[in-house]
């Protein structure tokens, strides 16, 4: 009885050890994101310039929607090249790249796509009410949306050339054999 | 014993006090109040450990703002919970619901105390009942003896 009760207490640490070595091994930035399968929420923005940009115009394309702001460095500035030639690679192809710039000023949102020659869409979400129907958590945050208007994938962080490729790719052959 | 459930009862009391959800039944016309409420139990995203209610981020007035927008259109408090929930996941509550896996986390703290107060009370029922054992046991020595021990004790000093 009492040889069972001094192995009894360090052992109750146990649990609590393999509870804290698993918890500190996750990052709280990972999230898993419950819109990956659901229809990509519907949106009517303005671009920087004006224009309308509503999302539902693009039904049909593979989308490519990227949430940046021009004070999110480095990562934005790292994706933004990459985003801006993959957009012209592909947009002959069915595929449309749109920004969203959050929390941003206009100047600043302007120079930033000026300085990166971006000629793809980008509007400004003022109200934040597009982040939060997307579950955006911080920038840069990339949808990739399939030609029936759902959000397949969920990348956080910069999109690289590989990213984009793969995914996008996936998403034309797919499309392309119904 | 009782006073352990005197404790038990008083923690759970403080546990019940801490976690009730905060009753915002106000609807359409929009008060401040049912906001902050609502706000209070949203975690803010671009903040660690941080409600939607106490951040100062733009995120977070934004997120406000959508509070207050959708209060304003009739939805209902829960139904507001609802909206940010579906976007973010359970994730985004202060506070996990109280229901499946999630219970372990309200269950696991009481548990614990539970145990703690027990074992506590085990030790320290088990150190007094020996204290209490180790008085001297009355030693009978007959006449012969102690006179022996008198005798070795001269003469071996």
């Amino acid at each position: 009885m009492k040889r069972l009760w001094r192995w009894l207490i360090p052992l109750a640490a146990v649990p609590v050890l393999v509870l804290l070595a698993y918890g500190f091994r996750l990052s709280p930035r990972d999230i898993p994101s419950p819109l990956v399968g659901r229809p990509a929420p519907g949106f009517a923005l303005a671009t920087l310039e004006g224009a309308p940009l509503e999302l539902a115009t693009h039904r049909g394309k593979v989308v490519v929607l990227n949430f940046w702001a021009s004070w999110c460095y480095p990562a934005c500035y790292e994706e933004a090249p990459v985003l801006e030639r993959n957009w012209r690679g592909y947009r002959e192809r069915g595929v449309v790249v749109v920004g969203v710039d959050v929390q941003d000023k206009r100047e600043a949102a302007l120079k930033f796509v000026g300085d990166f020659g971006l000629t793809f869409p980008v509007a400004q979400d003022l109200k934040g009410t597009v982040s939060v129907d997307y579950g955006v958590y911080g920038v840069p945050e990339t949808f990739f949306l399939d030609r029936q208007g759902r959000i397949r994938v969920k990348h956080v962080g910069a999109v690289t050339d590989d990213v984009f490729r793969t995914t996008v790719d996936r998403l034309l052959a797919e499309a392309a054999s119904p | 014993m009782s006073r352990v459930r005197i404790a038990v009862l008083a923690a759970l009391a403080l546990i019940g006090s801490v976690a009730s959800p905060i009753a915002a039944q106000t609807a359409t016309p929009v008060s401040e109040d049912a906001v902050h409420d609502i706000a209070l139990q949203l975690r803010c995203v671009v903040c660690q450990n941080l409600s939607v209610a106490d951040s100062p981020s733009e995120m977070a007035s934004q997120m406000r703002a959508i509070i207050r927008e959708r209060l304003a259109a009739g939805e209902s408090p829960t139904e507001v919970q609802r909206y940010f929930v579906d976007r973010y996941g359970e994730w985004i509550l202060l506070s996990p619901p109280r229901r499946g896996f999630n219970l372990l986390v309200w269950l696991l703290p009481l548990a614990a105390v539970v145990v703690g107060l027990a074992t506590a009370g085990a030790l320290v029922w088990r150190w007094t009942r020996r204290r209490r054992g180790v008085r001297p046991p009355p030693v009978t020595v007959d006449a012969a003896m102690s006179e022996r021990i008198r005798r070795e004790l001269e003469s071996g000093s």
